[in-house]
């Protein structure tokens, strides 16, 4: 029996934060009451005529960038026609054989080392609006409209089918979705739908040249979905195969409560689009220099962070690849760093207790009250010997819920290391006094009752002794 | 005086002189709407109230000494296809038989902006498709030469509400001789503007890269004011082109010595009426004499302009008209099962035959299976015909024409064969096609019916046309016959 081997396409959109809709001047503001963000242009009324909003474009171009695509030189809009009662006009401005941006690239991990994985296209194209159903689509006696989104700017990001497994297609999705964030041109939220994907999925022999028949995959709205839906669809593809059938081209749904994908729509019965030149809008020429000009206004990128982080901080990879994954993360270790010269402390502190609490609250870098400032503060009173590192978390977890500075908590709760000899004489005596049996061990050869008994001591502290002079002073009585 | 058959540039005169005011003339057009309306049947729509007191505005600024434009108080019939806000707006279909736009037209604001009243909406062939005014789903226009005839298409009701002194003026709009020809029926001068002159922001689009808004005038000079209120980039319409303002009077001057005009023989010969051809060849020889050289010309791929236009247009229409779909507006037929199965009740009754027949054939031609062997194609002849004229026009300031082949034929007499219907536009498409200025000017009669000769000129070259037109004008006067109503 033949071994087979995935192959993927994914098409990524994503919703772009531009201040206005891509062909009026009607907010992208998300939420509002329905049909309240609209206007005769995005309502599509008789007579109104698309206008292209120049930052949209703009946006796509530093997008495209980021993503190492040749910018078009001469781009144009289309118009894809089909019914649906979502859509305004019945018919979606996008871009069709002239998108704005064509092969690019970017790099994702696999085991066997870096992978370059091909982006085909970029192109600009309008959202549509949301319908509202009863109940079901199947059982609503009838359905509303609300066209707040129709006319949101979307780019549509196209992959080359260079993914060859489930693994590598979310990888694919983080990784775009963090160059896209650095871009700051989207919030890329997969959960408020700005950023959405579909996939394109066939199977063959390992070894074939040949492509598979493929299948589409709609509606994966996690990366979870993403993940499970291509399992699915590469087992249920494979299983076919083997039981001498043939795969049909269609476009199926991700079923995630059934945990299978379902059959939509046949490729006979998929839409001609009826493709045409938009006759409302010009093409655009694209300026050189305005490229060059976003070209020279992109952040640097994470790939890049990455590797400088590893070159001139001498961070281990795998730190400053969690470091640089997003821009505000990044942004924020930098500042530290800036105030503090030692990046590796930053970064163990970053990548543990405060990842740590920021995923136990749910919260957000930019809403942490923690500013740079006081987490370097926090970390000269553990350099100066002022608190212990077991004491630091302790006075980090007060400054992440008050936002207060750390050295008003110390002061505050009294949690001054005890470095003073004369103070921790009579405790440490109390100590071995109270654990004869553990003193018996330690003098019979068993090291390990050292770190007991120093437990012991820093407890009766409140974890407030000096480590170091702690073992000093019971070696020395020992 | 019958202050109706005044022109625009002469009831200025008389409101500024103080002889009359804006009120009285807005009355006495409504007066002649009541009286010649039920027989032209040009307006779907009339505002008179709202006219009303946009006169008597101007009335207070003329009273107050403030300076007027010429077309203050001026009262102007729309096309009802371009939008008006808060007046309804019916595209001359069922499907939008009840519905008001909550906004108003670029055109119309700007000749809003000038002082111009509101006379009413009128009629036209459904969504401007149709040489006839038959299409409209309410009721045909009739000519005022002949009421038996039709007035042309697709702006019949608004050459014939000028015609009949029903307006003094009026906006059509002209995809492939919808203002030339309807002009060239009823005997008034008619304009279609460089394609991106005027903004077509506001005008229910039927083939968008063919469509332009243009004026309907009793003489040239009015032409000239009209084009004055409506020229102009429109930010709001990325096709409007960046041209500076000018001024289109300036351009009126009796005086054509010079220049030199080329005729096409392929509008001069198959399926031209004689009369009609006699009557363009007197007026080639009339501007010959009056000091222009005038030879024969050739474009060579005429031939091709028919079916390229009806590709193109269609192709577009199939799609701007998706959206009449009976969800946000317009008229719904309820379907009793799904929503494609409302869309499908909605749509084939909102839409006649004639729109449906468009539809259809654009819809074909956009199949991805034919896109390369119609659409496609069609787009490159597109470029040769343009190329036609680009050729011509190093050569010719400007070419002459008929506008149609005929003149107004009865009503009835091409409901049936829908080619020949098209054929009538033969003289008028190429024009739309290579997106060149014409105008249709009175040139003679033939069994009382007037006839219109086409001039045609070089993109953005407006003030050419009107200073022949004009030319023209000054020593002939054909345009000072009015129909007997
Ligand atoms: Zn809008």
């Amino acid at each position: 029996m033949p071994r087979y081997e995935t192959v993927i396409g994914l098409e990524v959109h994503v919703e772009l934060k531009t201040r206005t809709k891509i062909f009026c001047d009607s907010t992208t503001e998300f939420g509002g009451e329905p049909n309240t963000h609209v206007c005769p242009i995005c309502l599509g009324l008789p007579g109104t005529l698309p206008v292209i909003n120049k930052k949209v474009v703009e946006y796509a171009i530093r997008a495209a960038l980021a993503l190492n695509c040749n910018i078009a030189e001469f781009t144009k809009f289309d118009r894809k026609n089909y019914f649906y009662p979502d859509m305004p006009k019945n018919y979606q401005i996008s871009q069709h054989d002239l998108p704005i941006a064509t092969h690019g690239y970017l790099e994702i991990d696999t085991q066997k080392g870096p992978k370059k994985i091909g982006i085909s296209r970029l192109h600009m194209e309008e959202d549509s609006g949301k319908l509202v159903h009863q109940g079901t689509i199947t059982t609503t006696p009838f359905s509303l409209v609300d066209y707040n989104r129709a006319g949101v700017p979307l780019i549509e990001i196209v992959s080359a089918p260079d993914l060859s497994s489930p693994e590598e297609a979310c990888q694919y999705v983080e990784k775009l979705r963090t160059i896209i964030l650095y871009t700051g041109v989207s919030d890329c939220k997969m959960e408020e739908g700005s950023l959405r994907c579909d996939a394109n999925i066939s199977v063959r022999p390992v070894g074939t040249g040949r492509l598979g028949t493929n299948t589409e995959i709609k509606n994966l709205n996690s990366l979870k979905a993403l993940r499970r839906s291509l399992h699915f669809e590469t087992e249920r593809q494979i299983e076919v195969l083997r039981a001498g059938g043939r795969i049909v081209q269609e476009t199926r749904t991700w079923d995630e409560g059934k945990g299978e994908t379902l059959p939509l729509r046949s490729k006979e019965q998929a839409h001609d689009y009826r493709c045409l030149p938009e006759p409302d809008l010009v093409p655009l020429l694209i300026d050189r220099q305005w490229v060059e000009d976003i070209r020279g206004s992109l952040p640097e990128l994470p790939e890049q962070r990455r590797q400088r982080y590893i070159k001139d901080y001498s961070l281990p990879e795998y730190d400053a690849a969690i470091l640089t994954n997003t821009k505000e993360l990044a942004d924020y270790f930098e500042r530290c760093v800036r105030a503090y010269s030692h990046p590796k402390a930053v970064g163990n502190w970053i990548l543990g207790e405060f990842n740590r609490l920021l995923n136990l609250h749910g919260i957000e870098i930019a809403a942490c009250k923690v500013t740079p400032q006081n987490l370097v503060s926090l970390l000269r009173l553990i350099d100066q010997g002022t608190i212990s590192g077991k004491i630091a978390k302790v006075v980090f977890a007060e400054m992440f819920t008050s936002g207060q500075a750390a050295e008003a908590i110390v002061k505050k709760k009294g949690l001054v290391q005890i470095s003073d000899r004369h103070a921790m004489v009579p405790v440490v005596e109390k100590v071995l006094a109270g654990n004869p049996g553990a003193v018996a061990d330690y003098k019979a050869g068993k090291g390990r009752a050292l770190g007991f008994l120093v437990g012991q001591v820093m407890k009766a502290t409140q974890g407030q002794a000096n480590p170091e002079l702690v073992n000093k002073l019971l070696k020395e009585r020992l | 005086m019958q202050l109706f058959l005044l022109t625009a540039h002469e009831i200025h005169e008389l409101l500024i002189k103080k002889e009359i005011s804006a009120e009285e003339l807005n009355k006495a057009i409504y007066a002649r709407i009541e009286a010649v309306d039920d027989r032209i049947q040009a307006y779907i729509t009339r505002t008179a109230g709202k006219a009303l007191d946009q006169a008597r505005a101007v009335d207070k600024q003329i009273s107050n000494g403030e300076k007027v434009t010429p077309l203050a108080g001026i009262p102007i019939a729309i096309k009802d296809n371009i939008c008006t806000d808060g007046i309804k707006t019916t595209a001359g279909s069922k499907i939008l038989s009840n519905y008001t736009p909550p906004y108003s037209a670029t055109v119309v604001k700007k000749l809003e902006a000038a002082g111009a009243t509101i006379a009413g909406k009128v009629n036209l062939d459904e969504f401007a498709m149709g040489s006839s005014n038959e299409n409209s789903a309410f009721f045909a226009t009739r000519n005022p030469w002949d009421t038996s005839r039709v007035p042309g298409g697709s702006s019949g009701g608004s050459a014939a509400a000028v015609a009949a002194g029903a307006a003094v003026c009026s906006l059509g709009s002209d995809t492939g001789g919808s203002i030339r020809q309807p002009a060239s029926f009823c005997g008034v001068v008619g304009m279609k503007p460089t394609y991106g002159a005027v903004s077509r922001y506001g005008l229910i689009a039927y083939a968008s890269s063919l469509d332009q808004i243009g004026p309907f005038a009793r003489d040239v000079t009015d032409c000239a004011l009209m084009l004055n209120a409506i020229c102009g980039h429109d930010p709001l319409d990325s096709t409007s082109a960046k041209q500076r303002a000018m001024d289109y009077t300036s351009f009126l001057k009796d005086d054509v010595r010079g220049l030199k005009l080329g005729v096409p023989e392929e509008y001069m010969v198959e399926g031209i009426d004689p009369d009609v051809r006699d009557l363009v060849i007197k007026a080639m020889e009339k501007l010959e004499s009056l000091g222009a050289v005038v030879e024969y010309t050739t474009l060579p791929h005429t031939d091709y302009a028919l079916p390229t236009y009806y590709l193109i247009a269609q192709a577009e229409a199939s799609s701007n008209l998706a959206r009449y779909d009976g969800v946000r507006y317009g008229v719904r037929t309820e379907g009793t099962g799904d929503v494609m199965d409302m869309f499908m009740k909605t749509r084939s009754e909102g839409f006649g035959a004639e729109v449906k027949r468009r539809i259809l054939l654009g819809t074909y031609a956009l199949a991805a299976a034919n896109y390369d062997h119609y659409y496609l194609k069609a787009l490159k002849v597109r470029t040769l015909i343009k190329e036609d004229f680009v050729q011509a026009f190093k050569r010719y300031d400007l070419l002459l024409s008929p506008v149609s082949p005929t003149t107004a034929f009865p009503i009835g007499e091409k409901m049936d064969d829908p080619l020949q219907m098209y054929l009538s536009d033969i003289c008028t498409i190429s024009v739309n096609l290579a997106g060149m200025p014409g105008l249709s000017i009175p040139c003679g009669f033939v069994g009382g019916l007037p006839v219109g000769l086409q001039l045609i000129g070089r993109p953005f070259d407006e003030g050419t046309l009107l200073r022949t037109a004009y030319t023209f004008e000054q020593n002939t006067d054909y345009h000072k016959q009015y129909p007997d109503l």
